[in-house]
């Protein structure tokens, strides 16, 4: 499910690069680059309706994500089926609730898991890479062997163990995630730090007596930001992915909550019965998540790694 | 070469071997055994299957047993819930049937997903790249569980083509559909990695200096563009390797093909410790052997760097 | 012999959800398991497509005055796959083989249910395994001895606990004895194929001793653990026999005449509220507990969310239980909306109301059915009475453990009859029962059943007990089951008035299309 490639993390490497060597007007290229980049603005602009659309959705909704519209129940193939009319515009689940309602709820539970699970990798690997990088020798040594044993743990048992051990909420949702994707951040930082280290502008600031903390807050930290947001803007995708892996297995949120993973693992399972609008809208909102990140993740990339095209 | 394999494999004995301590003790920490059922079972004979199976001993003395059992006799005890089976037994009949169609649909996602990636490098900005572009990533983009129901829906009910489950020994009819739903998704981001590296390439230094020199573009990909191409498409063709094998669970789920997938997920989920246990470390192997053999081939194709 | 044409080809496939356990009559413990044991082997008795006690290996038994011994005579011409002659010695060791705790069989309950004299000791590993109440009297009568009178003890017999095991197969194969190839057994077919977590084959034993009237020549078992990929399958014509999805029955009805059938089944589905120290104080208060029953509307739940012919629950025991007839409640005779009414009252009584809303949480076991009957649920508490439910899905052993230790407020619950008696229900609710999970205490009801135990006709207690069970309502029951299947139309002899649904291959047949 989590493949992430040598390649995005060399590309990532490549503009950390060239962010130390050019410095701040790099920055301002970047933004440039970025804007011409029709398919990340336009997925960005797509991305911007669907959030505002997660936002003001709810206002326009007849039914709430949870309550259940009784008389579609009994027939949910023929009153259940979308229409203006009966205020289900996206029809109703297998138990008569509004599929309008749930899709925007579980647009907004995935939106979350894949910005907070990227989040978290951002955070813990950050930290986790620069002290393995920063202090090195046999603490880095130590800290990198327990990161590449707990690489070697498949993935599925990490999230089912954490699940079932930890029982299903928001919070162990994130955790789950966040415990299998900071393990490659922290390589990749923990890379950067060791090259950064040994650059002039670092011996300079050392020998003018500047503190660990103070090197690491105010020179390392700065110079790292490229390749970390680019590699977490590339995990976003992943944890959403991940997450509708996770709901297909069951042991995604509780109801009457709901993620996008889930309602397509439900609408799946009901396709050939001719409810299919229980598939296609939430697919439909899937999909165009999953691509949009796709595409503002290459354009950062792009915009940041100025030696590509 | 030789001695920087020798002491990876020797790294990977302390690797998996903490890999199993763990293992053992976040799968004890899991509410509820092997033995906790509906009807919950009178203590005497609660003890006596706990005495059989070795569970009434502290759990370290259940950890060195266990241990001793696999690096002395090669023998990873019996499975708890599948009473007339061994570990052994389901790791030997569960997966050469995984190996079978991940290492299927492993070729299958590469072959695809470098052809459709090269094609489009190569006609940038021409139809067949937007084409080519859109299909990866829609097969990245949708959950490749869904791929179960909506192939056996079409190819099973409506075409009366192909069988809609079961394995059989592995005849063709019965690998088609697992093959395809699991390499779509590895076959989408593949062309992608594959088409953008080609690009680079292409845009390369060296690569002007051989189309200056006036070689046919054949020559230019086929001896020059494509080696360079693939170093970062063999980086992520080893972690996808490891995951065809071990993300299979919904393959094994739809299409009833046996593998080892849903024996894995099915063990976590029935506290099967052996079970779990019994292939984890097979997974932790692959894993550090897999990674081990990307590192080599990347030797090869870059010739910068030396082990 | 049927009246029927028969189809040439008689192989009959059906899905299971899940592999078999195990295939070892003493071990076996899962439903799909004993399915394939019970065609396997044969035990002294069997049941016909009514759940009636017919003759299986044996022609038939006696017992003494008391109930205390009783005496089969096993048929001479019985045998096992190999050609031996099934003998009252395979019994003997077969049940010693279940009691002796060096197999460790979870199935040693039920031979200390049997009540079988010294069965408990040796359990407890405190006497021999040969001290067993049974005896070979000669290789064709058989003795049993029991501790305690039991008038249902043939019925037990049916049990796959009790069939008889090869002795010298077993020696010499070990735990390898059950693979096809080495394993040797008694019943109308034998295992030919093995394929874990895809299929199962058994063909006809040519050395049965009714093999002439056996018709079904092949029964194949494919495991598949998606429903909606089963029905699929089914569609295609691959199978004869699947599970319908919760609330399709009545589309494939209309679609499939004659193919989707359903009918009773000896199981209940319920919700316990937690009554010990460590539940809620509210659910003490009974008003609390009788609004909360009332206000479920099982007429919903039965038609639009299972849709599959399951009845609504207003007993705990389901009413298609043999020689129990519920008592007629006050919540029974009423309408919903007269419910409704009285729940909103009690409530209020109680001091609840929408201004101040109860509030509890309930979990249930990660399932699709589930989910759906527990969101039902908590929506008709929430758009009646205002109360806030906060619904809580775990993974089976997480929730059986929870349960369990009492660490939960209002849990599901289901059971199957083991055997087709109301006690095997009501024993839930006996406060000293292992099961009772919701640790509901009433000392009359414990009365009622040990009285039950010894009684000529119990009856009148299982009605008591559902009396008081109706007025303190320590459980919420929702609905009885039912077998829903798609069946194929050319599967003559399904025993659909079997509500333990023990179904024999032999019994079946396939008529020509």
């Amino acid at each position: 499910m989590l493949g992430f490639s040598k390649k995005e993390t060399d590309r990532a490497e490549a503009v950390a690069d060239n962010a130390v060597m050019q410095g701040r007007s790099l920055l301002a290229d970047a933004r440039l680059r970025f804007r011409q980049n029709k398919a990340a603005m336009g997925s960005c602009v797509i991305l911007g309706l669907i959030v505002a659309f997660v936002i003001i959705g709810p206002f326009f909704a007849v039914w709430d994500h949870e309550t259940i519209d009784w008389t579609a129940m009994g027939d949910v193939v023929g009153l259940g089926a979308p229409s203006i009319s009966s205020g289900h515009y996206f029809g109703v689940d297998d138990l008569g609730r509004d599929l309008y309602s749930r899709t925007i709820q579980a647009t907004q539970t995935s939106l979350l898991v894949g910005l907070i699970g990227a989040g978290m990798a951002l955070v813990v690997g950050t930290f986790y890479g620069i002290i393995a990088g920063y202090f090195g020798g046999r603490l880095d040594g130590l800290m990198m062997r327990f990161v590449d044993i707990l690489l070697a743990i498949p993935t599925t048992l990490v999230i089912i163990l954490i699940l079932v051990v930890a029982g299903k909420s928001f919070t162990t949702l994130f955790l789950a995630l966040g415990a299998v994707s900071w393990l490659t951040m922290s390589r990749i930082v923990r890379g950067q730090t060791l090259a950064l280290k040994r650059r002039e502008f670092i011996e300079a600031a050392r020998a003018g007596g500047v503190s660990d903390a103070g090197i690491v807050t105010r020179h390392i930290l700065p110079n790292l930001a490229g390749v970390v947001i680019v590699y977490a803007s590339l995990l976003v995708p992943d944890m959403i992915l991940a997450e509708s892996f996770i709901s297909f297995l069951g042991l995604g949120i509780s109801e009457p909550n709901t993620s996008l993973g889930a309602l397509i693992a439900e609408g799946a399972g009901t396709m050939a019965y001719g409810t299919i609008w229980q598939l296609l809208f939430p697919l439909f909102f899937y999909v165009t998540i999953i691509i949009t990140m796709f595409f503002i993740g290459d354009g950062l990339r792009d915009a940041l790694d100025p030696k590509d095209r | 070469m030789l001695s920087y394999t020798i002491r990876r494999l020797l790294v990977a004995i302390p690797t998996i071997f903490l890999l199993v301590v763990a293992c053992f003790y976040m799968m004890h920490f899991a509410p509820g055994g092997p033995f906790t059922s509906e009807r919950p079972l009178p203590p005497a004979v609660m003890a006596n299957i706990e005495a059989r199976y070795g569970l009434d001993q502290p759990l370290w003395k259940q950890l060195w047993d266990y241990l001793v059992n696999i690096f002395v006799h090669f023998d990873f005890g019996p499975s708890f819930k599948f009473k007339d089976r061994d570990v052994n037994d389901i790791i030997a009949q569960g997966f050469p049937i995984s190996l079978t169609y991940g290492f299927l649909s492993f070729i299958v996602a590469s072959a695809i997903g470098v052809a459709l990636g090269v094609t489009a490098a190569i006609k940038h900005n021409s139809w067949i790249d937007y084409f080519a572009v859109s299909l990866g990533i829609a097969a990245q983009a949708l959950p490749n569980f869904i791929m179960g129901p909506i192939l056996i829906l079409t190819f099973t009910l409506w075409l009366e083509w192909l069988p809609g489950g079961g394995w059989n020994g592995g005849q063709w009819q019965y690998l088609v559909m697992p093959v395809i739903a699991l390499s779509t998704s590895y076959m989408g981001s593949i062309s992608r990695i594959t088409r953008s590296s080609m690009l680079e390439v292409l845009n390369s230094n060296f690569i002007r200096t051989a189309k200056a020199k006036g070689l046919s573009n054949r020559a230019i990909i086929w001896r020059h563009a494509l080696k360079p191409t693939l170093m970062p498409v063999v980086s992520y063709l080893g972690p996808v390797f490891v995951y065809v094998l071990t993300g299979s669970v919904f393959v094994d789920i739809y299409f009833s093909t046996g593998g080892l997938g849903q024996a894995y997920v099915g063990s976590a989920l029935s506290r099967d410790y052996a079970v779990l246990l019994g292939v984890t470390i097979l997974y932790g192997a692959l894993t550090v052997v897999v990674n081990l053999i990307t590192d080599l081939a990347y030797a090869w194709l870059d010739p910068k760097i030396r082990y | 012999m049927t009246g029927e044409a028969l189809a040439d080809d008689q192989t009959f496939t059906y899905r299971i959800l899940d592999e078999h356990s195990s295939v070892d009559p003493q071990v076996v413990e899962d439903v799909s398991g004993a399915e394939i044991v019970r065609d396997l082997f044969e035990g002294l008795m069997n049941q016909d497509e009514d759940g009636n006690l017919v003759p299986g290996v044996a022609t038939g038994y006696t017992s003494n005055d008391d109930n205390t011994v009783y005496t089969f005579t096993l048929r001479p011409e019985a045998k096992w796959s190999n050609g031996d002659t099934v003998t009252a010695h395979d019994f003997v060791f077969a049940w010693r083989r279940a009691a002796d705790p060096a197999l460790a069989s979870p199935y040693q309950w039920f031979i200390e249910l049997m009540s079988i004299q010294n069965a408990a000791a040796i359990i407890a590993g405190e006497t021999a395994p040969d001290q067993l109440g049974v005896k070979a009297l000669d290789d064709h009568t058989f003795e049993v001895t029991l501790s305690a009178p039991l008038p249902y003890f043939p019925q037990m017999t049916t049990h796959s606990t009790t069939f008889p095991a090869p002795q010298k197969v077993i020696e010499a194969h070990g735990a390898e004895w059950t693979k096809p190839g080495n394993i040797v057994s008694n019943g109308a077919y034998v295992l030919t194929e093995h394929l874990p977590q895809e299929r199962s084959t058994r063909e006809r034993n040519a050395m049965y001793w009714d093999n002439d009237n056996t018709i079904v020549d092949k029964v194949v078992a494919l495991v598949i653990n998606d429903e909606n990929v089963a029905l699929t399958r089914y569609l295609a014509g691959e199978l004869d026999r699947t599970e319908v999805p919760a609330g399709q029955f009545p589309r494939l009805k209309k679609e499939h005449p004659g193919e989707a059938i359903s009918f009773p089944r000896l199981c209940n589905y319920y919700y316990t509220f937690n009554l010990s120290d460590s539940g809620p104080e509210v659910f003490k208060d009974v008003r609390v507990r009788k609004a909360l029953a009332l206000a479920v509307d099982r007429k919903i739940i039965v038609e639009n969310v299972m849709a599959g012919g399951q009845t609504q629950a207003y007993s705990f025991a389901p009413t298609a239980t043999a020689g129990f007839t519920p008592p007629t409640t006050e919540m029974a005779t009423m309408t919903q909306a007269e419910r409704d009414a009285m729940a909103i009252e009690l409530l209020a009584e109680a001091g609840y109301d929408k201004g101040n809303p109860l509030k509890f949480n309930m979990i249930y076991n990660t399932s699709e059915g589930h989910k759906k009957i527990a969101v039902a649920m908590s929506q008709m508490w929430k758009q009646k009475l205002g109360v806030e439910v906060e619904l809580g899905n775990m993974e089976w052993k997480v929730f059986l453990e929870t349960r369990g230790n009492q660490d939960f407020e209002l849990a599901r619950g289901a059971w199957c009859g083991d055997y087709n008696e109301a006690s095997t229900f009501l024993d839930l609710l006996d406060s000293n029962s292992g099961y009772n999970d919701g640790k509901f205490v009433s000392p009359r009801v414990d009365e009622l059943l040990a009285a039950a135990k010894t009684a000529k006709d119990a009856s009148a207690n299982y009605t008591e007990v559902e009396q008081i069970i109706a007025a303190e309502m320590p459980v919420i029951p929702i609905y009885h089951y039912a077998g829903v299947y798609m069946m194929d139309s050319d599967v003559g002899n399904w025993p659909v008035n079997n509500v333990e649904q023990n179904w024999y291959s032999k019994n079946l047949y396939k008529i020509a299309e």
